[in-house]
This record gives structure tokens, sequence and C-alpha cells, in this order.
């Protein structure tokens, strides 16, 4: 338990003393604050239209119209930058060699792969807990409802997880930087549409399919139901990327 | 006690080591001796249980290497050849992280970090980033992070590699100064060192066991003649010199070099269990040849080393 901590700590601050954290940071923020303001103008647009307009019989409300697109955007980014913070997690103590001692002091591998995950995770927390700035924005000038904002930030938050434990998977494969970042962005944008061919194929795998997506649990998050099969899925996937991060690190002694 | 048995390890099908049986007794200094690729840094990571052998296996003070890692890795302390660091971080920073990871009690933490870096001789860069210290300094900040948890075992893979001379000197100097207190095992392919640093070398080649013995063990067994050396004036009396020195009794071969600057250079194989300096010596200076130097020649480490290597491989 110290020794994760340990790590963890070790991870965290590596983060914030090269300049890994800021960009990261600073282009999501940057983004994600582009995406509230023209998603936030254009639903201004659409309400002064509304108004003026009598037949109009669609209700507006800040949730279907801001948070939801806006949330759903963020999980976009999500999967551009987090690759950037997890890619380095493993493969660079491989590069460097750090590994090799790493995995002869008296530490158990899900010791430091929980560290480095643990690390990962609250970075990205804190930079979400950033973007929170935005519903209380709409708070301070309207009142939006708080339970679908809160279950959105929940589903954002196990769908970054999901990401996380990708990148520490592929960052444990590889001692490139590079093939690690790729390799979690083209497997993390597969989870994230694996549901959009299941209109096409027969029903059993079209189940399955949607069951995978990262997309389709993530709607009823957005929608303002937090179901425990949603929950359980996010885990389940993070969880199984961990297990096979662990064994990786297994398989790599025997290898190298 | 550390008990290797039958310790095998293959790459594929490529050899690392083979069979190799030794031991290491408590407070020993062991050196492990061998061409580069001999098998030396795989047998180290064997033991540090970084990597699993083929088969066989090794007892570190009673544990199992295969079967109580964990508990085995308590008890070393290790710096690999390259060795890593973190080099983002401090001295003293990074000290304290090693330290956490072999879980020593916070209490205790930073009377250790003070002990390795007082016995490391790091009190006056501690503040500094490690990659952009020195090599000398950054190799003793990888013995710092090896005894930091004072461990039994110090494991260390060609601790002087890549320094320079005066560096060298200190870090044999902190060896075996640490070897003072605890079991110390190094490998290296410098035959000085060896013999400088340690009780007893184990020599390897191509992944085998060519012998385990102390330096000065290793050197009476190879000496399998004695080798003296003349030097002599050039003149019309040392036309025949060779010729004397072949008909003495105990003489098996006599070699002229090339001589330069008037001087013929006579070199001499004998019995080694006859001293026949005197002898020699003796029957030159009856037939007036001008001897200005006769002397024998222990073999150096290098040669025994040499010979040990080759002899086996052919």
């Amino acid at each position: 338990m110290n020794a994760t901590l340990a790590i963890y700590r070790r991870e965290l601050k590596s983060y914030f003393q090269s300049v890994t954290a800021y960009v990261t940071m600073g282009i999501f923020l940057a983004l994600s604050g582009y995406f509230f303001y023209s998603i936030f103008r254009y639903y201004n647009y659409i309400s002064y239209q509304t108004a003026r307009n009598p037949y109009a019989s669609q209700p507006l409300n800040l949730i279907d119209g801001v948070m939801r697109p806006l949330l759903g955007n963020i999980s976009v980014i999500l999967l551009l930058v987090l690759p950037l913070l997890t890619m380095k997690l493993l493969a660079e103590e491989k590069r460097q060699g750090t590994f090799e001692l790493l995995l002869t002091y008296p530490l158990k591998d899900i010791e430091v792969v929980m560290g480095k995950f643990l690390a990962s995770l609250t970075l990205f927390a804190v930079m979400l807990g950033f973007t929170l700035l935005y519903p209380i924005l709409l708070a301070v000038f309207s009142n939006p409802e708080a339970g679908p904002i809160i279950s959105g930030y929940l589903g954002l938050f196990l769908v970054g997880c999901t990401f996380i434990s990708i990148g520490i998977f592929f960052s444990s494969l590889t001692s490139s930087q590079l093939v690690a970042g790729v390799a979690t962005f083209g497997v993390s944008l597969f989870f994230l549409i694996i549901g959009w061919a299941s209109p096409f194929v027969g029903p059993t795998l079209s189940k399955v399919l949607s069951q995978f997506s990262l997309l389709e649990h993530y709607d009823s998050f957005a929608k303002g139901v937090i179901d425990i099969q949603d929950i359980t899925y996010y885990l389940f996937i993070s969880i199984f990327f961990i297990f096979l991060t662990l064994k990786s690190l297994e398989s790599s002694r025997w290898r190298s | 006690m550390i008990q290797v048995e039958h310790l095998t390890k293959y790459y594929g099908t490529t050899r690392g080591i083979e069979d190799l049986n030794f031991q290491v007794s408590k407070g020993e200094v062991l050196g492990f001796l061998g061409p580069n690729g001999a098998g030396k840094t795989t047998t180290m990571k064997i033991l540090t249980c970084y990597q699993p052998p083929t088969s066989g296996t090794a007892k570190i003070f009673g544990h199992d290497i295969l079967e109580d890692p964990l508990e085995v890795r308590k008890k070393i302390g290790y710096l690999p050849e390259k060795n890593p660091l973190y080099t983002d971080m401090t001295v003293r920073e990074y000290l304290n992280f090693v330290g956490e990871l072999k879980s020593i009690d916070v209490g205790k933490l930073k009377q250790r970090v003070n002990y390795s870096i007082e016995r490391c001789g790091l009190e006056n860069v501690q503040r500094r980033t490690i990659g952009k210290l020195s090599k000398g300094y950054q190799q003793r900040v990888g013995i710092a992070q090896a005894i930091i948890g004072d461990p039994e075992l110090l494991i260390l893979d060609e601790p002087t590699i890549g320094l320079d001379p005066r560096q060298i000197i200190d870090i044999r100097e902190l060896i075996k100064d640490l070897g003072k207190e605890r079991t110390v095992i190094l490998s290296s392919h410098i035959l000085p060192e060896v013999s400088q640093v340690c009780n007893r070398i184990v020599v390897i080649n191509q992944g085998r066991l060519v012998a385990v013995d102390t330096p000065d063990n290793l050197r009476s067994r190879l000496k399998k003649t004695s080798v003296i050396t003349i030097k002599i004036h050039e003149s019309p009396e040392s036309q025949n010199a060779k010729g004397i020195v072949e008909s003495i009794e105990g003489v098996i071969l006599v070699n002229e070099k090339e001589s330069t600057d008037d001087i013929k250079v006579l070199t001499v194989e004998s019995d080694p269990d006859k001293d026949l300096r005197y002898e020699i010596a003796k029957e030159l200076i009856n037939e007036n040849v001008p001897l200005l130097e006769i002397f024998s020649e222990e073999l150096s480490l290098e040669d025994i080393f040499l010979k040990l290597v080759t002899e086996e491989v052919s």
C-alpha cells in the first residue's frame, strides 16, 4: 500500500514537473471551453427563435440543449487527450531501464500498476473538475437540473477510467511511447464506436456489439439515469485491461 | 548463504547460462568474471528475481527465488549494468522514493536515506537533479539506491563500467568497504578489479562455469610451468648462450626473442617445482656470458583468465 502511494506520488509529481500536465490540461480546457461557448451560443439562438415562434412545440431546457452535447463532445476530446497521459506510464520506464530495477524491488506488480493508474486518474479528475465551471455558470444565470449533470459527469469519469486502463495496458506492451499512444487511441475509439455496426448485423451480434459500446452505456448517464449495469460495464472493462496489464508485466519477465 | 543449483537459462534457443553451480557464504565478496556475453548479467538478473531461470534454482539466505521471490527481493540490493535512474528527480527525492518502495518504516526512512547519502559520499549533490550529475556520481546514486534497504546481499553488475580511473578507484574502495558488513556479488570483465576487491572468483565463459576459487589459488593452479627471462649483453660469448641454457637439467624450452640495443632476451620455460635461476646464472657466468638480468615471471591474472577461458573453449 505504501509502495502504491509512493509510485502514485512520484508519477503525479512527474506529470507536473514536465510540461505534460500543463499542455494536456491546457488543450483540453481550451477545446472544451470553445465547445461550451459555441453550444451555448447555438442554444441561445434557438431559444430566441423559439420564443418568437408561437407554433414551437418542443420545450427547451439547458440539460438537453447544452450539457448533453457538451459532455458528449468532451468525451471525444478525452479520446484524444488521455492517451497522451497514459502512454508514458510504463513505456518510459521500459525505455529508461528503470523498469528492471522496479521489478527487483519487493513489490507486487499490482502495486506498481495501481499507483500509476491512480495517478493518471487523478490528473484526469482534476482536468474534468475544471470543466465544472460551465454548469456552475449555467446555474448562476439559470437553474438547470442538478441530477443529469451529476450523472453525466459520473458517466464521463467512468469513460475516462476505461480509456486510462486501456492506455496503461498498451504502455506495458512496448517501450515506445508513440506506439502506446497510437494503439490506445485506436482501441479506445473502436470501443467508442463499436455499436455503430449493430443495426446491420444479426440480432445476437447486434446485442453484443451494443453492449460493448462505450457510447451506448454513456447515453443513459447523459439522460440522468444511473444504472448499476452501466457502472458495472465500465468497471468491468477497466478491470479487464488492468488485469491484462498485470499479465503483460508477468510475461515480460519471461520474455526479456 | 547463497546456493546456486543447476541454474540454466535459454533465450529461445540461445544459451544464456547452463548448469551453473556455486555457493557464496555470508560475508563473502564474490567476483563474477567472464568476457562480455558470458552470462554474468543473466545470472544476476535471475538472482534478483527479475527473470525466472529455464531450469534449476537458487536459494538466497534460505529463500527460493522461484517460490519466495518477494522475500528474496527484500534481502537484496541490486545495481543493474546500465544503472537506470529517474533523471528528473533529485538525489534525495529518489532515495526517499526507493526507500518507500522497499517499504522501510516511515520513522526510519530519513535515517536510512541519510545513511546511504553519507556512505556513498553524496552529501554535496543530494539536492541536485540526477540527470545533471556526472557519471561517477550517478553510479554512487545507483549504489546508494541498492544499499538503502540495508540488504544482506548486494548484487552489483559491472559497477565501474564507463567511469574514469579516479572514479573507478573511489567506487572500488566503496565496494570493499561495503563488503566488510554484507555479502556482495559483483561482476566484471576486468581482472585486476576482481582480484583486488573479491575473496573468491567465479569464472564463467559462454554460459558455463569455468572455475571457482580464490585469486591466489587460481594463480597457483594454473602455474603449470614457470617462466624465467634472461637478458644478456650482445657479445661474441653470448652467441651460444642458448645452447648453454638448454643443456641445464630441468629446462624444457628456450626461446630467443628479437633483441634491441645490443640486448638479447631469452625466455626459459622450466619445471615449476625447481627454481633454476641460480643454476642458469652460474653456468652463464662460468662461460663469460655478459649476464644483465635474470628473473622469474609470475603468471598475471590476465594470463590465467585468458588461459582458463581459451582452454575451456578449445
